[in-house]
């Protein structure tokens, strides 16, 4: 219990996504104007990611690796990235159309965002990560609802801030797309504030 | 042709950066550059994906279903990433173990599914292979000088050759530690827009 408490806390924090992976980067700057949108965003990524994660996990360890479960001895790990992606791909279009017939308030909430998440970093990169680091189907699902967390922490504080700055005179040059930069690049710093922690 | 190929190649690098200008591919972007050499080599290997999925996509664009498209392109990318990624692991092996899983995410890199999606999907294939390796060469050119930036005042060092001898080496250069951090690229990025949007001034904002 204890290692997946440390595993959730550390995907959290000290191994954001966003912050310290830059993952997820385009939506995240792209989306973040205003915290109703982004929030909608994180929960989609929380979302995808929680269920995408473990199951490329199961994937990797029945098939793909080389002593697999099912295959053993046939090293398919090459075909990783086409055997996630088209996971993703799938797995994305389910979740679309059950919550569009089961949870029509929720697929509201989160249409706009699920066919962008396809192509997010931020999930296939949590499933390479998952393959990198060597976690089992269990960890993988902790490591991806933690992750997703994360995401969805980091891109709700960054629209809240960047609703405050309209306030806020910036250079011309700056404005918009570059003071964003610098204030993430901020909170990046924030956030390095955990990786003293080691759990 | 309605642009000449020129323009379709050179417009890329400042007027219509991917990064600086339409946001695309900021992920890797920053977390390569840490040093000259993987944001050089990551560099070669975006350009390469993104030149190559431009031209296969744009060849079969008139069969490919648009309630499929993404998909399509999707499996003739990540093909494309699989053969770069062997490359890279069998020829500069270090390299490819120093940047892990970024070289998988050139698959999800916004560029290159933007460019197939932007410009191949209506264009001749030998065009928008030009401007693939356009928008290629405009992600290299911020990588490859943040990269310089953050080795050289993060490390003293440029390609691993000393430029500046470090204090703890009997030098006199004390690092920027900052510069070998995650945020640095934030901010160097932050400059670069500053830049072009200062000698192109039809890019600023509105307020």
């Amino acid at each position: 219990m204890e290692h997946y408490l440390s595993l959730l806390t550390k995907s959290v924090f000290i191994e954001n996504m966003a912050l310290a992976y830059f993952l997820g980067m385009c939506s995240f700057l792209a989306v973040s104007q205003k915290v109703k949108t982004s929030a909608g965003l994180g929960l989609a990524v929380v979302f995808v990611l929680a269920v995408t994660c473990p199951l490329n996990s199961a994937i990797y360890h029945g098939l793909l690796k080389e002593d697999s479960y099912f295959l053993n001895g046939v090293d398919l790990s090459f075909l990783n990235f086409l055997t996630f992606i088209g996971t993703i791909a799938a797995v994305v279009q389910i979740v679309e159309m059950t919550l569009e017939k089961h949870a029509p308030g929720l697929y509201a909430a989160l249409g706009v965002f699920l066919p962008l998440i396809a192509v997010n970093c931020a999930i296939l990169g949590a499933s390479l990560f998952m393959v990198d680091r060597d976690y089992h189907v269990v960890d993988s699902a902790v490591f991806g609802f933690g992750s997703g967390v994360g995401f969805a922490l980091a891109i709700i504080a960054l629209a809240a801030i960047r609703e405050k700055m309209h306030y806020s005179d910036v250079p011309a040059g700056l404005r918009g797309l570059g003071i964003t930069f610098i204030v993430t690049g901020l909170m990046a710093i924030g956030f390095m504030m955990f990786g003293g922690i080691s759990l | 042709m309605a642009k000449k190929a020129k323009e379709v190649l050179l417009d890329p690098l400042l007027n219509t950066n991917p990064i600086a200008v339409q946001v695309l591919g900021v992920c890797s972007a920053l977390a390569v550059t840490s040093k000259l050499e993987t944001a050089i080599v990551m560099s070669i290997a975006l350009t390469v994906v993104v030149a190559l999925s431009n031209f296969s996509i744009s060849l079969i664009r008139d069969r490919i279903p648009s309630s499929i498209r993404i998909i399509v392109q999707l499996t003739i990318i990540a093909s494309l990433v699989i053969i770069t990624d062997q490359v890279l692991k069998a020829f500069v092996y270090d390299v490819a173990a120093q940047m892990s899983v970024y070289v998988g995410l050139i698959i999800t890199n916004c560029i290159v599914m933007g460019r197939a999606e932007a410009y191949a999907m209506q264009n001749e294939p030998w065009p928008s292979f030009i401007d693939g390796v356009g928008n290629g060469l405009g992600y290299s050119l911020i990588l490859i000088s943040v990269g310089f930036v953050r080795e050289l005042f993060g490390a003293g060092k440029v390609l691993g050759i000393t430029v500046m001898p470090l204090v703890t080496d009997g030098g006199w250069y004390t690092p920027n530690g900052l510069m070998v951090l995650a945020p640095a690229a934030f901010f160097l990025i932050a400059v670069a827009i500053w830049i072009m949007r200062t000698i192109n001034p039809t890019l600023v904002e509105e307020k």
